[in-house]
């Protein structure tokens, strides 16, 4: 179809929305996608906390349309609740948040921030689309294979993994394509942002969330490689009969297995958390960067502390390299070795306590507007908060001992990236939506989508610390309804459901405001919140080439409440005096 | 880089460094030969090997006279490289008490 | 429809490189991370195994040798086709890209045979760890072989057309290209001794 018109000035259908080459139109692609996959995780949670709730109770209605190899009369499968739990975790963080946040926003703003045309290389852009569009649909379609998707959970550990259906095979073979998506996507940014910053823009001048962007793609390029090897390991031992991974003499139902072992399941959590850990940063760092644009923009100040923040993004990004062994303090590895790496997390912690401060303190004094994409951005700072510091007795090896492998460990890092990382990204959505539409999205319906939301959030998400702290593993199909330790907290189980279907419910404004304001929206200025940086310059929605010239910038990123200046604010591509920094 | 378009570039070095691999390739294989204890092995081979590496990267690859941005980018990589060559040493680490 | 994008053949001034230099070396920064993950692999798996042994008896030097000798080969005939593009001489460019396309040629094709021996004493990965190692890692070497090699051939014969339409940009693409091809000959320098001589 798309030959058909090649020869035509103007694009087709498929050259206009499935193979453009425009960082824009990619950008809304990976974001509706990785929209679309948020949701498909979120269900797949909402069929498990069915389980957790009522355990071996039959769900009504959607119970019976499942199949009688995963809910045979409506009851849950023990291997289907399994699946549920892995693929969860897997289209969430691979599919899900990273995409959105640096596929979708990365990729739509970026090249606007700085001033460019487009992406350094846009036909490697696509690809990166492509590859991560097919990697979901091998990880989709692994559900209806013999034997059911992957059920080791997001982590894949072996021996279990190696073991597993054929479902973990697709696993692998998906997570590959990803992996060479985010590779592709990384490189593009980083020579993106060296190479096609505007007249003027030095790296002093980028905005927070293109330092951002910039650090989490050097945690992409240089980290995604380690999961690379294991993901090639792993196929080679499920495909090729190797033993990378497999001990000798493994048992399985009675039987010792027919390889030839000596292999290490712990290479594998090695090279896994070598990606994963600063996987978290991915998770966490374009959140910060959006916040802090919002919460500049809408205190009409300054951002708090710019250098500061910009050093400790990059020392952040720096030391997540080195604090990947935390996940694994009960492996066995030795004293010295858990000394070494609850020390590099205790530190990691400082810059992470600096930002978030600086964020907090960016909010002194101002004369704030609080409209919708401010109130997300004004929750995530507690929300991450409490992800982080519950994050602490985890980095501690003899505290981690107790917590580790319970529910204080779910609640710890979906606090971080639910309320903390999902919160920035709506913020997101309704900040640059203006820009990427013209017009704005609904501010009633925006409070109808934030505040059920923030309640129901934490209704979810606090309880799993209580039941955590009682010993509750994770991962339990019954959850832990046959343990003594866990009766004390077993009915909260039913507020955590009630919460997660009541979160299902308060997306329902959203999704209307989100297709309701492409027609009905009140239209938007070009600069649509008043802003400073320079994406606010092009048009909305901004054409082919973004800018009718090439823009210079003259200014710091955030000239908000410039003295003796009519507006309050000051944008990057105004020429005048530079106001005195602070 | 200071090479411009239709100035020949200098290939006196090229064939040097090529002669030079050749002669480090074979003194590692009449090396291995000659049955030095394992851990003298490991740590000549490697050692020739870093060599030969080193001469590709400086000369073939141009590193020599690269730009500061790029010389940056494969020392942070090279770092984390070594990170990551770390992974053994924490298994090993088992057996080290305080 | 195509937006024009600075720097593609240009450098830029305060950055000093082009798009693509950039784009390729750090391209190869994450391939050092993924045959640095391998190699940890390796010495983990070594190391943390007393009946490793030395696998290495069961290959075959010679034939590692011979591959060692026409990966450094074509490594230099790669460059001195580089150089070659720079100086505007379009015949030696054909000459050398020709020789660096034939030697890929004759690395795959030793590595075939290679290959087949081991196949033919029912020497499978899943017959040891060493075994399992040595066709995953020579494995993902030759495939970059055969990337390199892919795209080398089309510079020599149907992106040669760039060659006198856009001098810059073609002489840029045989140094991003040869940037490649001389990594994937510094993994096998590394390859060769670990997997063959120890």
């Amino acid at each position: 179809m798309g030959e058909s018109h090649a020869h035509h000035q103007e694009p087709g259908f498929w050259g206009r929305y499935w193979f453009s080459v425009d960082h824009k139109v990619i950008g809304i692609q990976y974001s509706v996608t990785a929209l679309l996959f948020l949701f498909f995780g979120f269900s797949l949670m909402m069929l498990m906390r069915w389980q957790l709730a009522f355990p071996g109770e039959a769900l009504p209605l959607i119970g019976s349309l499942m199949g009688d190899s995963r809910m045979p009369g409506g009851i849950m499968l023990p291997e289907f609740y399994n699946q549920l739990g892995a693929m969860h975790g897997t289209i969430m963080v691979f599919l899900g948040v990273v995409p959105l946040a640096v596929g979708g926003f990365g990729n739509f703003v970026v090249p606007l921030q700085i001033g460019a045309p487009d992406m350094a290389f846009p036909r490697l852009n696509m690809m990166s689309y492509h590859l991560y569009f097919w990697g979901g649909v091998v990880m989709l379609a692994s559900f209806f294979v013999p034997g059911g998707a992957a059920q080791s959970g997001w982590t894949s550990y072996p021996p279990l993994s190696n073991i597993a259906g054929s479902g973990q095979t697709w696993w692998v073979v998906g997570m590959l394509f990803l992996i060479m998506s985010s590779l592709l996507g990384a490189i593009n940014f980083i020579v993106t942002i060296v190479q096609l910053r505007a007249p003027g823009l030095d790296f002093w001048k980028l905005p927070f969330f293109v330092w951002a962007q910039f650090v989490t793609s050097f945690l992409l390029l240089l980290a995604f490689p380690a999961l690379q090897a294991a993901g090639l390991m792993q196929l080679m031992d499920r495909l090729a009969g190797t033993s990378f991974f497999m001990p000798e003499g493994l048992v399985v139902a009675g039987e010792v297995l027919a390889n030839t072992g000596g292999g290490s399941p712990i290479l594998w959590q090695h090279l896994f958390w070598f990606l994963a850990h600063p996987e978290v940063y991915v998770l966490i760092l374009p959140a910060l960067g959006i916040v802090g644009e919002v919460v500049a923009n809408n205190t009409r100040k300054p951002l708090w502390g710019y250098k500061l923040l910009v050093y400790s993004v990059l020392f952040v990004g720096f030391m997540s390299f080195i604090v990947w062994a935390h996940h694994m303090f009960i492996t066995g590895m030795g004293t010295m070795m858990s000394a070494f790496f609850q020390t590099t997390t205790m530190i990691i912690s400082i810059p992470s306590v600096v930002i978030l401060t600086c964020l907090l303190l960016s909010l002194w004094g101002g004369s704030i507007r609080f409209n919708t994409p401010m109130l997300f951005a004004l929750a995530f700072l507690p929300m991450f908060g409490i992800g982080g510091l519950t994050g602490l007795p985890l980095g501690l090896a003899s505290t981690d001992i107790h917590l580790h492998d319970t529910y204080y460990v779910i609640g710890h890092f979906h606090y971080v990236v639910a309320p903390g990382t999902i919160f920035a990204l709506f913020a997101g959505v309704y900040y640059w939506y203006p820009k990427a539409t013209g017009r704005y999205l609904s501010e009633r319906l925006g409070r109808l989508h934030f505040w059920p939301s923030f309640i129901f959030m934490n209704g979810i998400f606090f309880p799993m610390l209580i039941q955590g702290m009682h010993g509750v593993q994770r991962r339990l199909f019954d959850g832990g309804e046959i343990y003594a330790h866990a009766q004390e907290v077993l009915h909260l189980n039913k507020v955590m459901s009630m919460s997660a279907w009541g979160l299902a419910i308060a997306q329902i404004p959203f999704i209307i405001n989100f297709f309701l304001s492409l027609k009905r929206g009140a239209s938007a200025p070009d600069n649509a919140w008043q802003a400073t940086t320079l994406e606010w310059l092009a048009p909305s929605p901004p054409p082919h080439g973004n800018f009718a010239e090439v823009p210079t910038v003259y200014h710091a990123p955030y000239e908000y409440s410039v003295p003796g200046r009519a507006d309050d604010f000051l944008p990057q591509f105004v020429p005048g005096e530079t106001p005195s920094e602070a | 880089m200071a090479h411009t378009l239709g100035e020949k570039p200098n290939v006196r070095p090229y064939i040097l460094v090529f002669v030079a691999l050749m002669v480090l390739t074979l003194i590692t294989v009449a090396v291995s030969y000659l049955d030095l204890p394992t851990g003298q092995a490991i740590a000549l081979a490697l050692f020739i090997a870093s060599i030969k590496g080193s001469l590709v990267a400086c000369y073939f690859m141009h590193l020599m006279d690269e730009k500061r941005l790029i010389l940056w980018t494969m020392l942070l990589s090279a770092l984390f490289f070594l990170f990551v060559l770390i992974i053994p040493t924490i298994t090993a680490g088992n057996t080290i008490t305080l | 429809m195509s937006t024009v994008i600075p720097y593609t053949s240009e450098i830029r001034p305060d950055t000093g490189v082009t798009n693509v230099k950039l784009g390729i070396w750090l391209f190869l920064a994450s391939e050092v991370m993924l045959f640095g993950s391998l190699f940890a692999g390796y010495i983990l798996l070594r190391t943390g195994n007393p009946e490793f042994g030395a696998g290495s008896e069961a290959l075959s030097v010679p034939m590692a040798t011979l591959n060692t000798v026409v990966l450094i080969t074509s490594s230099v005939t790669m460059v001195l086709a580089w150089a070659a593009a720079m100086e505007r001489n379009f015949a030696k460019f054909k000459l050398f890209m020709g020789c660096t396309v034939l030697a890929g040629a004759v690395f795959c094709v030793v590595k075939a045979f290679e290959y087949s021996a081991k196949f033919e004493h029912h020497l499978y990965p899943s017959h040891s760890t060493f075994m399992a190692i040595y066709f995953t890692f020579t494995g993902l070497h030759a495939l970059h072989v055969v990337a390199g090699m892919l795209y080398n051939a089309y510079l020599w014969l149907p992106g040669s057309k760039m060659y006198h339409t856009n001098p810059q940009q073609f002489a840029n693409r045989v140094e991003a290209s040869g940037l490649f091809w001389h990594f994937v000959d510094l993994v096998w320098i590394f390859l060769f001794p670990v997997l063959y001589l120890l």
